[in-house]
């Protein structure tokens, strides 16, 4: 076969691309084929072998129907119900300055941290049976019974939801819409549209990508929920995260509780598959504005009412369950018995004050500090794991290749696995030589970083697409090395989206609980496991140190959030 | 000058985190002492100085696994068989014993202390595993609500079912919470199968409220715990009234909480001890074992992990014998009926009571 020399030119070209995404990917594929698809494999086979043996021991069409069709409805509703808020949200953020802004996006992060028992607190001291709304309607109305049923229904899972994920979309989406340069809006606007017809036929198209993303992701932890569904829900809710966890803990049934794990992990991939399916096409792109070009106070009446009503209902939503619970860490719980309703009104800092002694003489205590120093370093790490990994992903994917098709999917499928089939298939996998992990801590922030990573890939992508090649030909073209361009041009552009995925990466680490409890050696307890300790047991002061534990953690980390925020590059001006 | 300053920061920022993250896994690193690897459940707790005691007797350091629940231990233990991961397992239940024996972990040992432990707790007549210490699951009342009420205490199951009680019982539901199983066995052992699911019906129109753990029956739901809920009577421990008084903010006389403990009305839990298959040190295992069931460590049970001790010598704190009750007639079942029957009872609750 003659070839052209045109023709081997390209020839050549694409296979040096194709190198370039091999190596690219090589470190983010190994880890995941030894931390994420070995542990699964075990899993599976393990499962596969007992169910031969013994069969699968329940009438699975129940098991598996009714939480199936459960799951996709209540994930859908939430992740619909998210985006309504989320995507005005974003919008607010991304385009208008307030007096406490800052402030508010932090607050607005918390959420996404608190272990469930916590944030089911919280809602139950705000609209549960005795809570604040039902005690003040059932004085001021002067009713027998609390008005407001909030808790074990679907109303308190969908409001859970949107609590917990509703900072997913203003990071994703609000980090892309700060970016996007304003001119075709403009232009739009010149041409006589609407603002409306401009925002659907402008602005949303060009923020398609990133909105598929965070809807994704938001889809996916509704969809993998557990505790909310258990602690808010009720009895009478079951997804089939719910299924697998008590098929797998309860049951003792492994085949039982793999074939549902399977069953999630095939979803998440359709899921995963077809939401790549529909935005393959390539983004606009154009000058991303890097100084806050596009963001002023809000002018018109409309805009203000906008900003002042998102303000408004991100403070009822997120920050008045999280303050209660902080105020309560404060407040002396121990009513006089028998002056029931009368709330105690007292003030203490008791709590604070019994986290830092060992009452008990107890082998197993947890100095708060020591405490927080695990839960950081184990965030930190995940932070550098998943970034490292993340950054390398991204720069394979925003290259045409037919092997980002096949991997691409398999990178979202951490959420989609059960924290249980994971911390299963961890014992069989690292249980022996050559990766005797079981007894090292590497585990826990391997585990943080599986998760973490879709988010730091979801969050870089949009970043990374959007710079238009014209500008790295300008900086190469004037003599810039590849290094010098990727300095001057990539990562200052880059900075904004790596900030918030390391944002993320923390948050992700900093809150969980399922796969810590499972791998954490008691020597290095993390403040969800410690407070988890407290409310397991009765009385007064474990609940109250149950709740300064939570507020500690909130502390934390609002504070590491707004430090990282602080950190302004060299050479970047960037306003986050 | 100004941006180098803030490399430097960054720098400095990056470098601890790096530092702080590997020097985390020190434990990791093997010393020259012997180890002694105890697999147990996350609500094991002990005294520092009662298992120094022990590590300078023999010159070892004990080291404990906590893996998630007593169900999420269990099943730790049963995927590492063969390479276990720990000498010694802690924390068996009887819901869970004929699972695990099943499953054929341990190694029998007939400790010399099984002497002082009365036979009716010793459930494996061959000793692969030997009883460590027991509670009860019992319905929990708020002592000031009765009182204010002038309401009659309950003092039988069917009790619950008059209308005087409609809706002043919480309990959790049995496939996802340990005390909800326990109550639900209770039911079981009163009632027979399937005599329960008609009972379950009548608490069920008795305005039953059912939460899905029991830290939301507790702390959500029950009017005498800090939550201050609506419902003054919870499935919760025997030992709960006693803990209520120790971990009271402010130094109490009286429980606020006692236990309802009418026949049939606790359900007791014995947890277990075994020394797993395949531990290269069985001598040593076989002294822990020893230790844990002796006077020490079951002194130490109590105000540790608010069960009680079997060993009859041990002898009970003051909080205990003042607050805590021991029914004269709890139940029990057949741990291998339960193992074998555990799953339909909980499908056919869960058809009657929530759908």
């Amino acid at each position: 076969m003659t070839s052209s020399p045109a023709a081997s030119l390209t020839d050549r070209r694409k296979r040096a691309n194709r190198r370039t995404v091999l190596f690219l990917w090589a470190v983010p594929a190994a880890f995941l084929l030894v931390f994420f698809f070995s542990p699964l494999a075990a899993v599976f086979s393990t499962a596969a072998k007992t169910a031969l043996s013994d069969g699968l021991g329940v009438d699975l069409w129940q098991r598996i129907w009714r939480p199936l069709r459960f799951t996709f409805f209540q994930a859908g509703l939430s992740t619909l119900l998210t985006l309504l808020l989320g995507l005005p949200a974003a919008y607010v953020f991304a385009r208008f300055t307030f007096p406490g802004k800052k402030l508010l996006r932090v607050l607005a992060t918390l959420p996404f941290i608190l272990p469930t028992v916590v944030a089911a607190a919280g809602f139950n001291a705000f609209l549960g049976p005795r809570g604040l709304v039902n005690v003040a309607l059932m004085r001021w109305l002067d009713l027998a019974a609390p008005p407001v049923a909030f808790m074990n229904t679907l109303t308190a899972i969908l409001v859970a939801h949107v609590f917990y994920n509703v900072s997913v979309v203003i990071r994703v989406v609000g980090s892309a819409w700060a970016q996007m340069n304003t001119r075709q809006e403009q232009v739009a606007r010149v041409l006589g549209a609407s603002a409306w017809r401009t925002l659907w036929e402008v602005t949303l198209p060009l923020l398609k990508n990133a909105i598929f993303g965070a809807a994704l992701l938001v889809f996916l932890f509704d969809f993998t929920s557990f505790g909310v569904i258990l602690m808010l829900g009720g009895p009478k809710f079951a997804t089939l995260e719910v299924e697998i966890y008590l098929q797998a803990m309860h049951m003792l049934n492994l085949p039982a509780a793999g074939l549902l794990s399977a069953i999630q992990l095939g979803v998440t991939l359709i899921l995963t598959v077809a939401s790549s399916r529909l935005h393959t096409q390539r983004d606009t792109k154009m000058m991303p504005l890097l100084h806050n070009e596009a963001v002023r106070r809000p002018q018109s009446r409309g805009e203000k009412w906008l900003v002042g009503g998102i303000a408004l209902i991100l403070i009822l939503l997120l920050v008045l369950p999280t303050g209660s619970l902080a105020l309560r860490s404060v407040t002396r719980l121990d009513a006089a018995r028998g002056e029931r309703g009368a709330v105690a009104a007292a003030l203490t800092l008791d709590y604070y004050r019994e986290l830092f002694t060992n009452r008990q003489g107890s082998l197993f205590y947890v100095p708060p500090i020591a405490a927080a120093r695990n839960s950081l370093l184990y965030a930190g790490a995940t932070v550098m794991i998943s970034l490292v990994l993340g950054l390398l992903v991204t720069y394979a994917l925003a290259r045409r290749s037919r092997v980002n098709r096949v991997l691409e999917p398999l990178l979202m499928l951490p959420l989609g696995a059960s924290a249980v089939t994971l911390g299963l298939g961890f014992i069989l996998a690292f249980n022996r030589p050559p990766l005797q992990l079981l007894s090292s801590p590497v585990l826990v922030p391997i585990a943080h970083s599986l998760v973490a990573l879709p988010f730091v890939v979801r969050t870089l992508q949009p970043a990374l697409v959007s710079i238009p090649d014209s500008l790295r030909q300008a900086a190469a073209s004037m003599g810039a090395s590849p290094w010098q361009v990727w300095r001057e041009v990539d990562f200052p552009i880059m900075t904004r989206a790596a900030l918030v995925s390391a944002i993320f990466a923390f948050t992700i680490s900093l809150g969980e609980f399922g796969a810590t409890s499972f791998l954490s050696r008691p020597e290095y307890p993390t403040l969800p496991v410690a407070i988890f300790r407290f409310l397991s047991q009765p009385g007064a002061l474990n609940y109250g140190q149950a709740l300064a534990m939570s507020t500690l953690l909130m502390l934390v980390c609002g504070g590491s959030i707004l430090l990282l925020e602080q950190l302004r590059l060299p050479g970047v001006g960037i306003e986050l | 000058m100004k941006s180098n300053v803030r490399i430097a920061v960054f720098v400095t920022l990056v470098l601890a985190l790096v530092v702080g993250a590997c020097s985390a896994p020190k434990a990791g690193e093997s010393t020259e002492q012997t180890i002694l690897t105890v697999m147990t459940h996350d609500s094991f707790a002990a005294s520092e100085g009662v298992i120094a005691a022990f590590e300078d007797e023999y010159g070892v350091e004990v080291r404990f696994v906590r893996a998630g629940d007593t169900g999420a231990a269990l099943n730790k233990a049963i995927l590492s068989k063969g390479a276990p991961l720990a000498d010694v397992f802690f924390g068996v239940d009887n819901n869970f014993l004929s699972r695990a024996l099943e499953e054929d972990l341990f190694v029998a040992y007939h400790s010399p202390l099984l002497e002082e432990i009365p036979d009716a707790f010793e459930l494996d007549r061959e000793y692969r595993v030997l009883p460590v210490d027991y509670g009860d699951v019992c319905i929990n009342y708020d002592k000031a609500y009765f009182d204010e009420q002038g309401l009659a205490l309950p003092a039988s199951l069917a009790d619950l079912t008059q209308p005087e009680y409609a809706g002043l019982l919480v309990v959790q539901n049995p496939a996802t919470s340990s005390p909800g199983l326990a109550f639900l066995m209770a039911t079981i052992a009163e009632y027979g199968d399937p005599g329960y699911l008609d009972y379950w019906a009548a608490l069920r129109e008795n305005d039953v409220v059912v939460v899905s753990d029991w830290e939301t029956a507790y702390y959500g739901n029950f009017s005498a715990s800090s939550g201050q809920g609506p419902q003054p009577m919870v499935v919760s421990y025997g030992s709960s009234p006693p803990a209520e008084v120790i971990f009271a903010e402010t130094a109490l006389t009286e429980a606020p909480t006692a236990s309802l403990v009418g026949k049939n009305m606790c359900y007791r839990q014995i947890e277990f001890v075994g020394i797993l298959k395949g531990t290269e040190q069985q001598e040593l295992a076989e002294k822990f074992v020893d230790f844990i069931l002796g006077k020490t460590f079951q002194e130490d049970v109590p105000l540790q992990m608010f069960v009680f001790p079997v060993n009859e010598n041990a002898v009970l704190p003051e909080e205990f014998t003042a607050y805590a009750q021991i029914p004269e007639q709890p139940a029990q079942l057949d741990s291998a009926e339960i193992t074998a029957r555990r799953e339909a009872w909980i499908t056919a609750w869960d058809e009657v009571v929530l759908r």
